[in-house]
């Protein structure tokens, strides 16, 4: 059997237009050998949640940096388990405080990697986790 | 998720997206699944899009997708991008031009790394097409990588194959070099917001005059695919061909041509595998290697004492 690659979706989700973290992170995990479906800007939950679908992928990886994150993260998370894709590994990135993070990881966003993080934290987390 | 070819057979995506996932790594009973759909494909009218990189190949195929779904067709695409040679990770960017499809469930979309294949496609794009197919979408498109060459492959795997070509890229020359032309059973000049259209044209007409003359004559459209023009001539050609196809017999000529090389490869493929596994295992290959290497043999009576002790 030949080893299964492992596919990550890095999607942006809501109206955010920063996208150098998001590319940074792909380009890095394409380097680690990993599959990325990159789907742009400007993506819904639902689009999203089919995206993950569709490419069957291990890893839906969030990049958001304008704020919004309390309510879009869990609403993927949400989304996915409501398809029976409960058990695909969700973490996020971008700016993010601090205070926010134990939430997050409650509402089951598995990690969130904010600026100035290595990406080779962000591979050996996935790595570790899929 | 556990998945069932019970869930695939009622229509159940996650266990469409699943299946090609096992089809695609060879994970466990990947041989059982496609055993049991094959007798369900066949159906499927396959449409190939190839073309230099950037030459609107996703553009024009979500604009396509819209048209074929306006006439009550469910679509696949299978949307192949370039794996990295050094990583073996791939960026597969397709589907941006494409997210006005995602929530449409008459759609299914499947981004693809090619993992090491040169001829434009993935090794298990065909069985990912044929997944599709069982599964019952009607219209499939494949999109190949741009890599504007040698992508042959595309012929034997889609029932029509739809050029893309761009204006003043000197495309043109490319084009007759890499043998496109060859391939094309209909060609769309797109980007014709741009100067040149008129020239890649004639010079696209004079191409084909040149070749053999044959039954059928690839028609030339123009589109500008990301406004949406010039799309509805580009389906009248590919239902032209489709027609031809069938009513000259030359759609069952080539699915026939289509299993004779897909045999082929199987049994290449299976046989090399086999030979690989048991000289490697045995350390025989190493051995084999190292005399080659200081010349106490030759590589021409290796393999014949290879193969020959496997086969005898
Ligand atoms: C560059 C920049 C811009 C550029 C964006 C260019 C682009 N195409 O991306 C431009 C000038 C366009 C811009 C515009 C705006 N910006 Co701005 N921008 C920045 C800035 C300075 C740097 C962002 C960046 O690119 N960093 C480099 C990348 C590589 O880092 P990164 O995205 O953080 O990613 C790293 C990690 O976060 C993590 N990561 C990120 N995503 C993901 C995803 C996953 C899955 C994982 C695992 C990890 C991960 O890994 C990366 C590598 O370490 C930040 C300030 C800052 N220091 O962050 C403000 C900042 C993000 N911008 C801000 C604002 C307010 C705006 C504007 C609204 C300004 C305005 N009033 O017009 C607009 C909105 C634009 C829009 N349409 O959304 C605010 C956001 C405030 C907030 N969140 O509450 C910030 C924080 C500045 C500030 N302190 O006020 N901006
Ligand atoms: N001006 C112009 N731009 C177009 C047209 N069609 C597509 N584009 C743009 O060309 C760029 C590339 O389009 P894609 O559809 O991604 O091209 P592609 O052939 O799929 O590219 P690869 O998959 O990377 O090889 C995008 O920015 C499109 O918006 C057109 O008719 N005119
Ligand atoms: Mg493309």
């Amino acid at each position: 059997m030949a080893d299964k690659k492992i596919r990550v979706l890095v999607a942006k989700p809501g109206l955010d237009g920063h996208d150098r973290g998001a590319k940074v992170v792909a380009r890095a995990l394409r380097d680690a050998g990993m599959e990325v479906i990159y789907t742009g800007l400007r993506q819904t939950v639902d689009q999203i949640v089919e995206a993950a679908d569709s490419e069957d992928v291990d890893v839906v990886a969030l990049s958001l940096l304008s704020g919004a994150h309390n309510t879009l993260f869990p609403e993927v998370v949400e989304g996915l388990k409501a398809k029976g894709m409960g058990d695909v590994l969700v973490i996020g990135g971008g700016v993010i405080p601090a205070a926010d993070i134990p939430g997050l990881e409650e509402a089951g966003v598995k990690a969130i990697f904010t600026p100035g993080t290595p990406t080779k934290d962000i591979i050996d987390f996935i790595k570790a986790n899929v | 998720m556990e998945f069932s070819m019970k869930d695939f057979w009622n229509g159940s995506r996650r266990a469409l997206a699943r299946a090609i996932t096992i089809v695609e790594n060879e994970q466990d009973g990947y041989e059982e699944i496609m055993k049991e759909i094959y007798h369900h494909t066949g159906r499927a009218q396959v449409i190939g899009v190839t073309g230099a990189p950037g030459a609107g190949k996703s553009t024009l195929s979500d604009n396509l997708v819209k048209f074929y779904r306006k006439m009550g067709k469910t679509v696949g695409v299978c949307a192949i991008d370039p794996t990295s040679p050094f990583s073996g990770g791939a960026i597969l960017g397709d589907r941006i031009r494409m997210n006005d499809l995602t929530l449409d469930q008459g759609v299914y979309i499947r981004s693809m790394g090619t993992r090491g294949s040169l001829g434009g496609l993935s090794r298990k794009t065909a069985d990912a097409v044929k997944l599709m197919d069982a599964w019952g979408l009607d219209v499939i498109f494949i999109e190949t990588v741009g890599v504007g060459q040698s992508e042959v492959d595309i012929v034997k795997n889609a029932d029509t194959t739809l050029v893309v070509l761009v204006p003043g890229l000197g495309d043109d020359i490319q084009a007759i070099k890499a043998g496109i032309l060859e391939i094309g059973d209909v060609f769309t000049i797109n980007k014709c917001d741009r100067d040149g259209a008129d020239r890649l044209n004639v010079e696209i007409e004079m191409m084909l005059d040149l070749g053999e003359a044959q039954d059928w004559r690839p028609p030339i459209e123009r589109t500008i695919a990301n406004e949406g023009q010039g799309i509805e001539d580009v389906v009248n050609g590919l239902n032209e061909h489709r027609k031809y196809l069938e009513e000259s017999g030359l759609l069952e000529e080539r699915r026939r041509e289509r299993v004779r090389t897909e045999m082929a490869e199987m049994i290449h493929d299976r046989i090399s595998r086999h030979v690989m596994k048991e000289i490697t295992e045995t350390g025989k290959f190493a051995d084999y290697v190292e005399q080659v290497y200081e010349r106490q043999t030759d590589p021409y009576t290796v393999v014949d004492s290879i193969v020959g002790d496997i086969f005898k």
